[in-house]
């Protein structure tokens, strides 16, 4: 038994043997968390992390109560267990519980749990800049080893490990930047080095740009602005718990995306093998070629759906509800092919092939700053970044001053809207803040309305 | 490193704690920078930090979430050349906080493979002292079912009077701290935070609406429990339920520029994007250019460029008592200072750091602070805010022929320089002949920083400190908690009713 299941074993016993009959589960969460962070060309902040924590949760006579801590021994732990007993007992009666997990076997993933020399970051962030060939550079290349058990008192508990890498870095010159992402599981897999070059031919290419006026245009998104898209439906689309309080505009069983459209989560491709509930996890498709066919849920959210838990409890649950963070849209093209470098502005030429089926429209490199306007239409409001070009028959013609948009997210995606999917997906590196990051999985798409609102310069 | 699980006794002793390995927070934190220094650092400081949250929330009649957590560890920081390296570490043992130093200083000589010249310091005098937030009711000794009665009762409240889904919170924080630095520090603090909200959704036919108190994310100070019970959220919770009903069957906001009044804390959110974030200086010199962004001010402009109206005084002070952004020292071992930001409509100041300020030729930090013991310390506002105008809301409302007035932030959007925004409030009225009138649903408005502060052509005296408990920043990305003094003001122009 390695020590994060010795800490999720040994918290179930404690709390079982101080409040008999009580429905107790325990994760224990170790992470090796590094990250190298550069800008002007230079490594500016470098920082790591080993930390482990305890979330405990309890249900006892009706109520519900949940403690964390960060635990280095066993009197942090009885201390943790003490302070969550106590609260249970005071706590207000929970109707909506969802009950625990039954003992079940996760599926097997990847098994690897290798800490990463902040050596090898920095080689990664010179590669970067070094692609760059002299233009100003910034970003960060992250790893995390996550080490993790849970337990509870019917029975299940489960272990395992995950690894992730990823690198987001920008180039500018005269004012334009240019952005490349990509987040392999493995830091050996990023390629500083193209995605510098990457970066740079953007930005080299967005210098000058010119004003457009505001309205609907026609647009190729790269994988980096879908990733937007993405997160949005995740957050307040799938999510189970805003589609029982009405806020979501999903409905299972009905055609509200394009054809062309098959979203699918798969926690398992970075090894997240089972949820902060223990409910072991699958490759879970969310919309099948246009029908939305299933949501995500926590116990909760499904208890209170009447369905069962999909494996999206986060610690975060309770605020935000179950959502999907290793969203992947299924790119058109054959499984495993890989897009190749090109010249100028467009990421790969996995886009380019969509640019050249565009008449008059707009190259879209990255979305910014986005907020909700209103749930039910996921209606948001945000910004471009890094990149705009105007395409005329199937060309790059100029770069275009960045807009402010507001846009319907469920219209984007709607049948009708979408042109073309591209042939490959590119995993795009989420937030960071959370020791694991969210991951999506996007390829470029073309489409044939967004609503620019404005424009975004100063 | 959960392994040992060997159980060890924890003792207070002053304000420091006492482990019965023999360590106390503050030997920890010194242990740690010598190790560091040990290890080829020319700067190191630690700080050891204890955390409390606890957040409870109802929803529709139950109390949905009790939830607390708490963390304890060190974070050291150590400068080796240029380069920064930072370690963060749970155990407080001598061997594991030794190691923690020794790591920081061996990543921030990995930073050494892709540098710049040597980094400076901003001087900073050694300081000896201690500090505490005002408290007088300790929110972690109000017992949960007070708490959960408070928000089940606001709720009730809320969906009696028409919300469909009503829900209210209340959040309380407690961080101990104790920083050590290379150069002298040994510095010590106590600060508690409290508050709450309630937030009444209104479901119709293909859109929600919304109406909260006194914010949508609640309303924070350094404070006690003392702090929530004046906010009163059960006797606004009536109110807030049927505003959200009324607000799903009024008129859409009109499209156009028009004369706009903003309530207080709509404007506080508009200071912390367009004027907070904007004179951070590590994004005015391109520390954050990859994700936060930069900034639009040019330091060679500092002391001249025109921000706004001669109306516009904005301040930068961590002292104000109970204000969400105050402390004793920042997480440099800066005394608490505060300074101008904006006077007269120039600007004036930035936020600053001892590394960034030392880089800008300023003579000042003393706005550095970080995300708990495991994030690296950085530049974050504490509390920036307007001083006070010469009017009073009524006398503004009394002055507008014509125009839209927007309360409490619903949604929020702005570009990497700061310059472009977009807001959505909750609930709009129009003003007619100058008096309050119809309600208006889904109120946006837009616009360019400068160009909207140089509008701003009415400001009241009274003043609100708000408080913003989910400031997103930096990479690992950190949560800060900041303060913005607002009053209602009057903008010229501006375009609103902005539609998907």
């Amino acid at each position: 038994m390695n020590a994060e299941q010795d800490l999720a074993t040994s918290a179930v016993e404690q709390v079982s043997a101080v409040l008999g009959g009580a429905e107790v589960e325990a994760s224990a969460n170790r992470h090796r968390l590094s990250l190298t962070r550069f800008a002007n060309s230079v490594i500016h902040q470098n920082v790591a992390e080993d930390v482990t924590t305890v979330r405990i949760q309890i249900h006892h006579e009706g109520r519900t109560a949940s403690a964390s801590a960060s635990v280095v021994d066993a009197s942090a732990l009885a201390a943790l267990i003490e302070r969550v007993s106590a609260v249970v007992r005071v706590a207000p009666v929970d109707p909506a519980w969802g009950g625990l997990a039954a003992p079940a076997v996760p599926p097997v993933g990847p098994n690897e749990a290798t800490e990463v020399a902040p050596d090898e970051r920095a080689v990664v962030v010179r590669d970067f800049v070094d692609g760059a060939a002299g233009l100003e550079t910034a970003g960060y290349c992250r790893t995390n080893v996550w080490n993790g058990a849970f337990a509870n008192s019917a029975g299940q508990s489960v272990h395992g490990s995950a690894i992730e890498a990823g690198m987001s870095g920008i180039a500018r010159t005269n004012g334009a930047d240019g952005v490349a992402r990509h987040a392999p599981l493995r830091i050996g897999d990023l390629d500083g080095t193209a995605l510098g070059a990457r970066a740079a031919a953007k930005a080299r290419a967005a210098v000058d740009p010119m004003e457009m006026p505001a309205g609907r245009y026609e647009v190729v998104l790269e994988p980096t602005a879908v990733a937007d898209i993405l997160e949005n439906l995740a957050v307040a689309g799938f999510n189970g718990k805003a589609v029982n309080e009405q806020r979501s505009f999903m409905r299972v069983g009905t055609d509200q995306f394009d054809r062309s459209i098959t979203l699918v989560d798969d926690p398992l491709a970075i090894g997240s093998r089972f949820d902060t509930e223990g409910t072991a996890r699958t490759r879970l498709t969310l919309v099948d070629r246009g029908t939305t066919v299933a949501l995500t849920q926590d116990r909760r959210s499904a208890a209170e759906a009447g369905s069962n838990s999909t494996g999206h409890a986060f610690d975060s649950t309770f605020s935000w509800g179950p959502s999907a963070r290793h969203l992947g849209m299924q790119p058109s093209g054959v499984e495993d092919e890989i897009a190749t470098e090109v010249d100028g502005p467009m990421a790969d030429s996995s886009v380019a092939a969509l640019v050249a089926g565009v008449e008059r429209g707009l190259l879209v490199t990255d979305f910014w700053y986005t907020r909700m306007l209103d749930p039910r239409t996921l209606a948001i409001t945000g910004l471009t970044r890094n990149g705009v070009w105007l395409i005329e028959n199937g060309q790059i013609m100029a770069p275009l001053r960045n807009f402010r948009f507001t846009q319907s997210y469920a219209q984007a995606l709607m049948p009708g809207n979408v042109r073309a999917i591209g042939r490959t997906a590119t995993p795009i590196p989420g937030d960071t803040y959370t020791a694991t990051s969210p991951r999506w999985s996007c390829p470029a798409v073309h489409l044939a309305s967004w609503n620019f609102t404005g424009g975004a310069s100063g | 490193m959960p392994a040992n699980l060997s159980s060890r006794s924890l003792v207070r002793r002053g304000r420091s704690r006492l482990w019965s390995s023999g360590m106390s927070e503050f030997a920890a934190a010194e242990a740690a920078v010598q190790a560091a220094i040990d290890a080829g650092a020319r700067y190191a400081d630690a700080r050891v930090m204890h955390r409390r949250h606890e957040v409870m929330s109802a929803r529709n009649g139950d109390v949905d979430d009790v939830s607390q957590t708490s963390d304890s560890g060190l974070g050291v920081r150590a400068l080796v050349g240029s380069g920064w390296g930072f370690f963060a570490v749970a155990d407080l043992s001598d061997g594991t906080v030794r190691d923690a130093g020794r790591r920081s200083a061996e990543i921030a000589a990995a930073s050494a493979l892709v540098s710049r010249a040597e980094s400076h310091l901003v001087p900073s005098e050694a300081v000896s002292g201690s500090w505490s937030s005002d408290c007088a009711i300790d929110p972690f000794d109000i017992s949960l079912s007070v708490k959960g009665d408070m928000l089940v009762r606001a709720t009730e409240l809320m969906g009696e009077h028409g919300a469909d889904l009503a829900e209210a919170m209340c959040q309380s924080w407690e961080t101990r701290k104790w920083f050590v630095s290379s150069e002298g520090h040994r510095i010590d603090q106590h600060i508690r935070e409290s508050g709450a909200g309630i937030m009444a959704t209104a479901i119709g036919d293909g859109e929600t609406q919304r109406r909260s108190y006194p914010a949508n994310r609640g309303q924070y100070r350094t404070r006690g429990w003392e702090f929530v019970e004046e906010l009163d959220i059960v006797g606004h919770a009536a109110r807030v339920g049927s505003e959200a009903r009324q607000l799903l069957s009024a008129p859409v906001c009109p499209s156009g520029e028009t004369t706009l009044i903003l309530g207080s804390e709509q404007l506080a959110l508009q200071i912390h994007e367009s004027v907070g974030h904007a004179i951070e200086l590590d994004r005015i010199l391109g520390w954050e250019a990859a994700y936060a962004g930069t900034s639009w001010l040019d330091l060679a402009q500092l002391g001249s460029l025109k921000f706004g109206s001669e109306l516009m005084n904005i301040t930068i002070d961590p002292t104000i008592p109970g204000a969400l952004g105050s402390f004793g020292y920042d997480d440099e071992g800066t005394p608490a200072t505060a300074r101008d930001a904006v006077r007269n409509g120039i600007w004036v100041g930035v936020l600053a750091g001892r590394d960034s300020g030392a880089l800008a030729g300023l003579d000042y930090g003393g706005s550095v602070r970080a995300d708990g013991w495991a994030r690296l310390p950085m530049v974050r506002m504490t509390n920036v805010g307007l001083e006070p105008g010469p009017h009073t809301f009524d006398e503004i409302v009394a002055a507008t022929d014509d125009g839209i007035y927007m309360e409490t932030n619903r949604s929020w959007s702005i570009d990497d320089r700061r310059l472009n925004f977009q807001f959505g409030a909750e609930v709009g009225y129009e003003v007619k002949n100058g008096h309050l009138g119809r309600l208006l649903r889904n109120p946006t408005y837009t616009g360019i920083g400068p160009q909207f502060w140089s509008s701003m052509d009415m400001l009241s005296s009274e003043i609100t400190a708000w408080g913003t408990p989910n400031c997103g920043k930096g990479q690992p990305g950190q949560v800060g908690h900041t303060g913005h003094p607002a009053a209602p003001a009057r903008f010229q122009n501006v375009r609103v009713g902005v539609r998907a």
